[in-house]
């Protein structure tokens, strides 16, 4: 046959296998990774024509500069917080949820359905019942592609991307149509809370943090320490497994997509009653699409969320403050987040393969004559 | 008459931002890449091609430079996804974050630059984007009109559409990239270049999508700059590429009737026909999401994602 | 070196995960015209240096010459320019395209016409007996159909080295000796073929010459003429074996497993069992065989509950199953267990330790709404003892662990549920001869503790000489029950392919000696 391959010489770079990392070295995995993009994120400010170390000080500083920026930052963290513990529910059974956003919305207009129209209720029952409310809807809104997966195996990651905007399209009939504030003839919005319907301030900031808090220690026990949580490991690892164990796999999606779904909702009431104030087409604001990046850069673990998440929230409260002062775009905190998501996940290849290089070959292992085996042995 | 064939030709313009981001995104998953960037892609073609036109004063330059963009868009998930084998959907989701925030805040930059903070490209630009007269032809009646009377995007979406569809089913090519989207492991088990075919279908799938950006800021918002200008078109790109059921012809009509989707509310005669304008809005994802699970329910062989699509491949993972 | 060689190693070596020595300095040489046996057991890296010479892997050390040159194989396309075809043993297929279009992918230059094509496909199928439909899915094919086509994809691009990987593995003894005579038919036409077996009777059947290897190394090269399967047997394990395996004689107790009437569909809702019954005895292991895909795994777990069925009954110690949930049947307090084929994918959690996997089918029963791991752990440090599982610790991925003792971790779980009836699906499956003993010998105390066992295999001499009895399935039906100490490989195979059932008196035998065992 042909012989052009005699010439042929290994490649300069190929893929191997290696020994799978151990949890702390992939943590100093993503150490590197994130020093990486810094340094990338650096390259483009200097292309910008910015001083890189001027910018990522000002970040940090922009963020925690008074106690009114710190209360900022813990503000944007909040939901950002919230909606990624509840795609982890989803994402640890490996159902690619991306529809966190569309929970949210659900959450905050069913909420809203409350605030705006049962507003003389007491105020403790008015916010309990808001709080429910979101999560029965933040919560039915995800249980709608699973009950489809469920039957048909219908894809979910397009399923829920669609009910994303099939929610803000509601809101949008809700604002020009049906819920529409009557004082405010000339502009379309939904009137403003009364003060029952919103959430109350402890140290200056609205109490979805002390929610936020609440339920991290929630999850962090539900999916390590119970019975549902050990279901939830088992589905992500195999179906049929879990169908083997006598799991009732889809009941169980069933009901972890529902709370995953309910947890965003509280994210949507959060912001609606202790942000927005009102119930506005920006609630989500693709708070549900960072969230699935946050729950991934923290490998679904919720301490890890918590840090990420305020990592994050620093990002965008100092690029609001960087848009201020130096005239950058608030949207740069996008581009790094989006630099550093790039760097880690292309880092998590490192836990399980690497590049090897070509070797040289040592001369002698081919001038050696192989002793020849065989013939006759036996 | 004349008022069903103004409602044709502007449902057809609608639809051609569709139609670029749609082909891109079929050539991703037929390779088995599930590129959820599209929109970061159409984005990151859109302000390229708007800042080529406005520094060049030149439609073909600003064509290549929305390819480029949206190539180089999808180079950054290529490496990402191909060569250290990340998750399809998180590196997707990331190129759509990175590639609108990135679009914003060069816009934001540029316009922070200009005289009366806003930009819009010179009258002699976006006539050459005008609807291409073909002599004899443009004026036939119905039929110039609704075939003869578009802009020369229209006409490089639906060739590039053909262009694509004759590559799958005719050429030794084709035939080998849609192996790697169904099973990569026979493809490479027959000596196919998965990496190379991988790369340079995801791409050029991107620098389609980019062209598709460029669509939305030049001729649908007429040439002046706004962030934010894909609007979510990506994302319905996305479903329609389930529409068309992986087919780039089918994708040429799919995206001509989600095209009539989006500007039906302009010609539906609300005197007789009331519906809130938001239902509108949101047909074109309520029909996709309608589409998807009767899609899933029938279960048609032949009519499915590409087996492997979504899933990374590793020559030593048997 | 030598020109006549076809393929020539010297020294090869690689390494996985940067400590597994998979291929430890191998030599091998092929002729033109032959066929050389590579013997080895499971895991002695046979796969390992054929995927080297296919291009899927690069060694780590070491030449490969072909013709007499030397080479570097980066690439499937590189082996395929040199000539060489790999025939997988999974099938790299494309299930939606024909088998035409299978053939055509990655061919070299320009499209060839449908027509041409054909005609081509037929020409060779001429010449060497085979048969195959160019134009059908791949998704409607039998498995020995899918083999044709994909010794079709490497004749077709001419290849003259041809290396079957386990071809007979999922064959019956009929579609084999097809298979042989097709494989004789190449060699006589001067093709250089090489077949992956560890089955010896395979070796002496069809090999000119057999290279073994053990642990990774090649120990011998031996003319097959100047053989036998003792002497073969002694190369591949390091030492003499006794290749006979232990069938104690038990006390067998009628009515643990009744199954009548069973029909079940598959998944894809195609009738996977039509009319099935039978009974499984306690102290007996009752074997199942079949060509792959007769509706073996339908049986299992419609037995355990994973595949709900209309028609029919399974009667377990007097409780009906039909109708109950996995759930319900594990809460039976008669307990099933059932080691299933995909291990990893259905029997464990590849993403868990030992203990959460000692889990799996307990840990609903304790009280309460939190998980208790302790049992488990102690469950996994006794199983670990006893079984001699080699792992880092309980808490390391099992995915980590080396296929014997992934077996051990699932075969040892599901005993210490201490089982009425236990259900193996190809329980040796990808395992050394010494990990198979093992199994085998843990399958035998389970049936003398009087437990009723369905052991689901692929190997006819295993199932001979391991069951009592042995059920046949063909096509969902059941060809046939019969003794395993009077039955023959041939009569099986026949049996596997429909093509004959049990003689009358055969059929009388098993029963009466059935009978003979049952009054023991």
């Amino acid at each position: 046959m042909s012989e052009k391959n005699t010439t042929h010489k290994e490649p300069f770079l190929r893929v191997s296998k290696r020994k799978e990392l151990t949890p702390r070295q992939s943590f100093g995995l993503k150490m590197i990774s994130l020093l990486l993009a810094l340094i990338a994120g650096g390259i483009f400010l200097a292309v910008l024509g910015y001083n890189p170390f001027v910018i990522y000080g000002t970040i940090i500083t922009g963020a925690f500069r008074s106690t009114l920026a710190v209360q900022g930052t813990v503000k944007i963290m909040i939901p950002l917080f919230i909606s990624a513990l509840g795609v982890t529910l989803a994402y640890k059974m490996q159902f690619w949820n991306i529809g966190a956003e569309g929970q949210i919305i659900m959450g905050a207009i069913f909420a809203s359905y409350f605030g705006l129209f049962h507003d003389n209720w007491p105020r403790p029952l008015l916010l309990l019942v808001m709080f429910i409310a979101a999560m029965i809807g933040g919560g039915l809104w995800a249980i709608l592609p699973a009950i489809f997966k469920n039957k048909w195996n219908t894809n979910e990651t397009l399923f829920t991307l669609m009910l994303n905007y099939i929610a803000l399209h509601i809101i949008a009939f809700l604002r020009d149509g049906p819920w529409r504030d009557p004082a405010n003839p000339g502009f379309a919005k939904i009137a403003t809370f009364t003060e029952n319907a919103t959430l109350p301030k402890l140290f200056g900031v609205h109490i979805g943090w002390v929610i936020a808090l609440i339920l991290f220690v929630l999850v962090y026990i539900y999916l390590k320490y119970t019975k549902h949580g050990y279901e939830i490991t088992v589905i992500g690892g195999s179906k049929a497994t879990a169908n083997y164990a006598g799991m009732n796999v889809k009941k169980i999606v069933l009901r972890t997509i529902f709370l995953s779904g309910a947890i965003c909702g509280i994210a949507g009431f959060s912001n609606a009653a202790g942000s927005d104030l009102t119930l506005a087409t920006g609630v989500a604001g693709g708070v549900g699409f960072t969230a699935i990046i946050v729950a991934w850069l923290a490998d679904l673990n919720p301490v890890g969320i918590l840090i990420v998440s305020f990592l994050f929230a620093i990002l965008d409260k100092g690029s609001s403050v960087i848009q201020s002062a130096y005239g950058l775009s608030t949207d740069c905190s996008d581009v790094l987040e989006g630099i550093i998501l790039f760097f880690v996940i292309a880092g998590g290849f490192f836990v399980r393969y690497k590049f090897v290089m070509r070797k040289k070959k040592s001369p002698e292992a081919t001038s050696e004559a192989p002793d020849m085996k065989g013939g006759e042995a036996a | 008459m004349s008022f069903l064939i103004k409602f044709i030709v502007a449902a057809v313009v609608a639809g051609t931002p569709l139609l670029f981001g749609t082909i891109g995104e079929i050539m991703n998953e037929r390779v088995g890449h599930l590129n959820l960037g599209v929109e970061g892609m159409m984005s990151l073609g859109a302000i390229a091609g708007f800042m080529a036109a406005y520094r060049s004063d030149n439609f073909a330059v600003a064509i290549a430079a929305a390819f480029l963009a949206g190539a180089a868009g999808a180079l950054i998930y290529a490496i990402v996804t191909v060569t250290f084998m990340a998750n399809h959907t998180v590196a997707g989701l990331t190129l759509t974050i990175f590639g609108i925030g990135l679009t914003n805040v060069i816009g934001f930059y540029y316009l922070g630059m200009s005289e009366n903070g806003t930009m819009k490209l010179p009258e002699h630009v976006t006539s050459q984007m005008r609807s291409i007269s073909v002599p004899g032809l443009s004026d036939l009646p119905v039929v110039g009109e609704l075939l003869f009377s578009y802009n020369p995007f229209i006409y490089i979406g639906i060739v590039i559409a053909i262009l694509l569809a004759i590559f799958y089913n005719r050429t030794q090519a084709g035939l080998n990239v849609r192996a790697i989207g169904e099973n990569p492991a026979a493809a490479d088990a027959a000596g196919v270049h998965i990496l190379a075919w991988k790369y340079v279908n995801i791409i050029i799938g991107g620098g389609i999508c980019g062209i598709g950006g460029a669509f939305t800021i030049m001729i649908t918002n007429g040439g002046v700059w706004i962030s934010d200008c894909v609007g979510g078109l990506g994302w319905i790109a996305v479903a329609l590429v389930i529409f068309a059921a992986w087919k780039p012809v089918n994708a040429i009509w799919g995206s001509f009737v989600f095209g009539a989707m989006r500007i039906l509310k302009y010609y539906v005669n609300k005197e007789v026909i009331h519906i809130p304008d938001a239902f509108y809005d949101m047909l074109p994802f309520l029909v996709t999401a309608i589409i998807l699970v009767i899609v899933s329910a029938r279960q048609v062989r032949d009519k499915a994602q590409p087996a492997a699509c979504g899933t990374n491949y590793f020559r030593e993972d048997r | 070196m030598s020109e006549k060689y076809a393929i020539e190693c010297r020294g090869i070596s690689k390494r996985f995960g940067g400590k597994v020595l998979a291929n430890d300095k191998v030599d091998l040489q092929l002729q033109y015209g032959e066929i050389l046996s590579l013997l080895g057991e499971n895991g002695s890296g046979k796969t390992t240096l054929m995927n080297m010479l296919s291009g899927i892997y690069r060694p780590d050390e070491g030449e490969i010459f072909v013709g007499g040159k030397e080479v570097f194989i980066n690439s499937p396309v590189d082996a395929m320019d040199l000539g060489i075809g790999m025939i997988h043993q999974h099938f790299k297929l494309v299930d939606v395209f024909s088998a035409m279009d299978n053939i055509a992918i990655g061919t070299p230059g320009k499209r060839v016409a449908p027509a041409k094509l054909r005609t081509k496909i037929k020409e060779i199928c001429e010449r060497f007996g085979l048969e195959v439909d160019p134009d059908k899915k791949v998704y409607d094919m039998s498995v020995s159909e899918k083999q044709t086509v994909e010794i079709l994809k490497v004749l077709y691009r001419g290849s003259d080295i041809l290396i079957l990987d386990e071809p007979t593995a999922v064959l019956t003894p009929q579609e084999t000796r097809k298979l042989f005579a097709i494989l004789k038919k190449m060699r006589d036409d001067g093709k250089a073929i090489i077949i992956i077996t560890h089955k010896l009777n395979e070796v002496m059947e069809i090999s000119d010459r057999v290279t073994v290897l053990r642990k990774g190394k090649s120990v011998a090269t031996v003319e097959t003429a100047s053989t036998d399967e003792l002497k073969l047997t002694e190369l591949m394990v390091g030492h003499s074996v006794d290749l006979s395996i232990r069938r104690p004689e038990t006390e067998k107790k009628e009515g643990v497993l009744k199954i009548s009437g069973l029909c079940v569909d598959g998944s894809d809702g195609t009738r996977a069992l039509t009319d099935v019954s039978f009974e499984v005895r306690g102290g007996e292991i009752l074997g199942v065989a079949g060509v792959a895909g007769s509706g073996q795994k339908e049986l299992c777990e419609a037995i355990t509950g994973l595949m709900p069925f209309d028609t029919g009954s399974i009667v377990l110690e007097g409780t009906e199953l039909k109708g109950k949930s996995p759930f319900e049947i594990l809460n039976l307090g008669v307990s099933i267990s059932f080691v299933p084929e995909d291990r990893l994918g259905m029997g464990l959690v590849s993403s868990m330790g030992i203990t959460d996997n000692m889990l799996l089918r307990t840990y609903y029963k304790t009280p309460g709404y939190f998980i208790d791991r302790k049992p488990a752990k102690e469950m996994a440090d006794k199983l670990i003892d006893k079984l001699k599982i080699l792992t880092p610790g309980t808490e390391t991925p099992v995915r980590l662990l080396s296929g014997g003792n992934v077996q051990k971790v699932l075969l040892g779980r599901e005993i210490e549920a201490a089982p009425k009836v236990l259900i193996t699906a190809y329980a040796v499956r990808g395992l050394d001869i010494n990990s198979s003993y093992a199994i085998y010998d843990l399958l035998n105390e389970q049936k003398e503790k009087g437990v009723a066992v369905l052991n689901v295999g692929e190997d006819l001499d295993v199932l001979l000489g391991l069951c009592d009895r042995i059920l046949v399935l063909c096509h969902g039906k059941i060809t046939g029950i019969v003794d395993a100490k009077t039955t023959t490989k041939e009569q099986l195979g026949l049996m596997m392919t429909g093509a004959v059932k049990p003689a009358e008196d055969a059929a009388n035998n098993a029963a009466k000696a059935g009978e003979e065992a049952a009054h023991v």
